[in-house]
């Protein structure tokens, strides 16, 4: 937490509503996300019971599997789940868009919370290695769903991608709201805050939506209570009608549980609706659409593979490529950062605070200065910044401009007086090739100016040894990766 | 002036507790009371040994704390197929994990032993067979009653464990229905089982004293992956138990928390024969808010009365978490807060925040600059 972020939640609790902690949407919202609430049954590692999903508001598809512990009943649900799945995944996948260029547009998934991205990275766990054939033979619908969403798991954990979503994380990056972070975990709770209905504080409405009985939970967890009142009856009593054989009973049953489940969901499938809808609102950050593009190309890679009868992914990951893959999460994680700072002043705001950047006004400039120390004379503007900020860079240091992301610039003197610090920069590109700079590539004085000793352009990331040189005291080179019977046929109970 | 722990402040624990009859701990809650130490509200509540979650209901704050029956049964299923086995699965298990080297063992549920409802009498029965001579090498005993030290005095804990002896050398194994999925669980679970497996090995410690040890390393059994075959996985509580008995020193001694309560004050549902609370609940709500809590959003996780503290805190930076209060100079007030952060507060700010103040205004000010005219109409 930030002081920013801290100052945006006092503001909150002062003015009975959450606060935006941004002024632009750092997430892609796709214009036709498919929003997935599951739900499973407590107590068991991963027992799907039903999901609400679809990719239009007004056309929910619940589906459910009526005893989550019957090992047919949850092959018969993922079957049905994959083909949903599959059916819009493919939508985006026509034909081939050629070498090196990615589809137009890709899918976007969207979950409550963390709870549904670890369910979905579970039911990908529990599927992507069933067999069409051999001793327990799946529907094709079934492995296939397993690898989409173990796609999706894996690219939830790219901070750059947008590929996977959860409502409740997509918002608290953008809102402060007068409740802990834990409470911000509820969607109905955060979503109170964000947008309480008319007449409330934003408070009165997280306290209504934080009771399970009127607002119940996102899931996947369901409430105990509703799991002791109304749903243990229900799998009991479609259990004795299915072996007693008595078809009306149990179609009667079937039916009334799935009215249930349908209670309990749709409120959620609304919210996430209303999360869309309020992201949506808020423009897009400058560097959204390029992270997008990242994302259609991984999107396009995985179909490629994936045609090619690519296998499933392994169980976890060799040390070397743990390593690098958590190198390249981490990289990622500073580009975004990096990103959203030259997108948003208030986001900069944080790096103001910690000395990382500083603005203020031009006071002084020499646009047509000439460097004439080398053989050829060189143009090396200088202007001066007056600023309020901290300034932690020194003499000699690189910096950047979000409103000039490709010119380099460097420090030739920080003098500081008081409360105010004048900082001395000579700019060294992006003003053209004669010695006279481009009309408006050399700030004029008066205009106000940002600063930071950070890039938002692509730094590579570090090298590993590869596959083959993977060092002994790493396990040595790791075995290629073959899907083995044991994993097709595993119990799922 | 009686010693601590004495008949004195046993009477004062019974008249708060209103004639109910004393409530056992469990390893759950003693960690629960362990991560918020400077609560006086719960230490007292805890050491009356009240219904806590009764007492909530009743003054107007419910929590939804309840377990599903799904969670229930599979936790019971996959218990019963270790324990109607003690010889075969689990000694498997325990011989594979500790690598030892043990044939056979014997397996006594000390929850049959005496059969007793009295307390004091299982945990006398406890003691007496676990730190009797072992006449077997390897020996299991489920459900030992065992007694905790805290806040000065003894508590009875719920025995949720097995105890394994294996050459006077005692290991706790714990039994937990969350899977271990490619060799990996929930943290968080993981992280509360070992805490709870510290209470216990802080607790046979006591119990057994010098005549064997109890070792650090506990047994963690789940299921493993999607199925229900058991894994034992050995979990070094060291640091847990650190931790633990730091928090635990923490915990004011129940007799000098008695000292700043006035004597009139009871949570007594004063149920009638029926058992449905009598008291007036606006009464029951006043007493419980003379005793000092100390709120944080850990609370909502551990505490049954966390809403009803939340909403006394209201208007606090507490319920916003630490790191919030932190980033905000640990400043208690929102209206404070807010009112440093404008500069617009009237009084002259104190010595120590002034830097605190300086940092909000600056965060203000770049609020401001950044929001523009959206933030300046929310005004
Ligand atoms: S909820 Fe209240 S009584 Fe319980 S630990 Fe927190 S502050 Fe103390």
């Amino acid at each position: 937490m930030t002081t920013l972020t801290s100052l945006a939640k006092v503001e909150a609790i002062a003015l009975d509503r959450a606060q935006l902690i941004r002024t632009v949407r750092h997430v892609h919202v796709s214009s036709r996300p498919l929003i997935f609430v599951p739900l499973q049954l407590a107590g068991e590692a991963c027992a799907p019971l039903a999901v609400m999903v679809g990719d239009e508001r007004g056309n929910e598809r619940l589906l459910i599997a009526f005893e989550p512990r019957d090992r047919t009943e949850r092959f018969r649900f993922a079957a049905g789940l994959g083909e949903v799945i599959l059916g819009y995944v493919n939508g985006y996948a026509a034909g081939d868009p050629g070498e090196g260029v990615p589809y137009p547009d890709a899918p976007q998934v969207w979950v409550p919370n963390a709870g549904g991205l670890k369910f979905t990275e579970l039911l990908g766990r529990s599927t992507r290695f069933r067999r069409t054939d051999g001793p327990y033979p799946v529907p094709a619908s079934v492995p296939l769903l397993g690898r989409w969403v173990t796609y999706l798991a894996e690219r939830s954990q790219h901070p750059l991608s947008s590929l996977f979503l959860s409502a409740t994380q997509a918002l608290t990056a953008h809102w402060a709201t007068g409740q802990s972070a834990t409470e911000d975990q509820n969607l109905a709770t955060l979503l109170a805050w964000i947008a309480p209905p008319p007449g409330l504080t934003g408070a009165q409405a997280a306290l209504l939506a934080e009771n399970p009985a009127s607002s119940p939970p996102a899931g996947p967890v369901t409430d105990p209570d509703f799991d002791r009142d109304v749903l243990e009856g229900l799998i009991k009593a479609i259990e004795e009608a299915r072996q007693t054989g008595n078809v009306t009973t149990c179609d009667r049953a079937q039916a009334l549980m799935a009215r249930q489940l349908h209670s309990v969901l749709k409120p959620t499938w609304d919210l996430m609706w209303q999360a869309v809808d309020l992201l949506r609102s808020l423009p897009p950050g400058d560097h959204v659409a390029e992270r997008w593009r990242t994302d259609r190309f991984s999107f396009t890679g995985y179909v490629r593979y994936l045609r090619e009868d690519g296998f499933p992914q392994a169980r976890r990951d060799a040390a070397v490529d743990a390593a690098r893959r958590l190198a390249r999460l981490e990289n990622e994680a500073q580009q975004l950062a990096a990103h959203m700072a030259y997108d948003d002043p208030l986001v900069m705001a944080e790096y103001r605070m910690t000395g990382e950047a500083f603005a203020g006004p031009v006071v002084r400039a020499e646009p047509d200065r000439l460097d004439e120390t080398g053989k050829r004379a060189r143009l090396r503007p200088w202007i001066t910044v007056e600023t309020t900020d901290d300034v932690l860079a020194e003499r000699g240091a690189d910096l950047r401009s979000p409103a000039r992301p490709a010119q380099q610039a460097r420090v030739i003197e920080v003098e500081r007086a008081g409360e105010r610090t004048r900082v001395t920069i000579e700019l060294q590109s992006g003003m053209g090739r004669k010695l006279v700079p481009e009309p408006g590539s050399v700030p004029a004085p008066g205009d106000v100016v940002c600063y930071t000793t950070f890039k938002a352009e692509f730094q590579p990331p570090p090298k590993f040894p590869d596959r083959e040189d993977t060092p002994w005291t790493h396990g040595g080179p790791p075995p290629e990766y073959v899907p083995r019977d044991e994993e097709a046929t595993e119990e799922w109970e | 002036m009686s010693a601590p722990g004495g008949a004195d402040t046993e009477r004062r624990l019974a008249w708060l507790r209103g004639g109910e009859l004393p409530q056992t701990h469990n390893a759950r809650t003693i960690a629960a009371l362990a991560s918020n130490p400077g609560c006086a509200r719960r230490a007292l509540l805890d050491a009356a040994a009240t219904r806590k979650q009764d007492i909530a209901e009743h003054a107007g704050f419910p929590v939804p704390f309840g377990m599903s029956p799904f969670a229930l049964s599979r936790g019971v299923v996959f218990e019963r197929q270790l324990k109607d086995d003690p010889g075969g699965l689990l000694l498997a298990l325990l011989r594979e994990t500790l690598n030892l080297d043990i044939a056979e063992v014997g397996f006594t549920d000390l929850n049959d032993v005496g059969g007793s409802p009295d307390l004091a009498v299982r945990h006398a029965r406890t003691k007496a067979v676990l730190t009797g001579r072992p006449d077997q090498r390897g020996t299991l005993f489920d459900h030992p009653l065992l007694r905790f030290r805290v806040g000065g005095r003894h508590a009875y804990l719920e025995p949720d464990l097995i105890a394994f002896r294996h050459d006077d050398t005692f290991h706790v194994v714990e039994i937990k229905s969350f899977a271990v999925i490619d060799g990996q669980a929930d943290p968080a679970k993981v992280a509360a089982a070992a805490i709870q497996s510290a209470v216990y090995v802080l607790a046979m410690r006591d119990l057994v004293g010098d005549t064997a040890t109890v070792h650090h390393e506990s047994v963690l059994i789940c299921p493993r992956d999607f199925a229900n075959t058991p894994l034992a996985t050995t979990l070094d509580v060291r640091k847990q138990l650190g931790v633990l008995e730091r928090q635990l020193s923490r915990i004011a001694a129940i007799d000098s928390v008695l000292a700043h309560v006035p004597a009139d004050v009871s949570f007594s549902l004063d149920a009638d024969e029926k058992g449905v609370p009598q008291r007036d609940p606006g009464d029951l709500l006043r007493d419980l808010k003379r005793v000092d809590a100390n709120y944080s959003p850990e609370c909502l996780a551990s505490c049954e009365l966390c809403y009803l503290c939340r909403d006394e805190a209201g208007g606090s930076t507490s319920v916003l978490g630490k790191s919030v209060r932190e980033e905000l100079g640990g400043i208690e007030s929102v209206p404070r807060a807010l009112k440093l952060a404008r500069g617009d507060d009237p009084l002259p700010v104190p010595e120590d925040l002034q830097e605190a103040a300086a940092i909000l205004r600056r965060a203000a000010g770049l609020r401001r600059d950044a929001l523009g005219t959206a933030w300046a109409q929310t005004r």
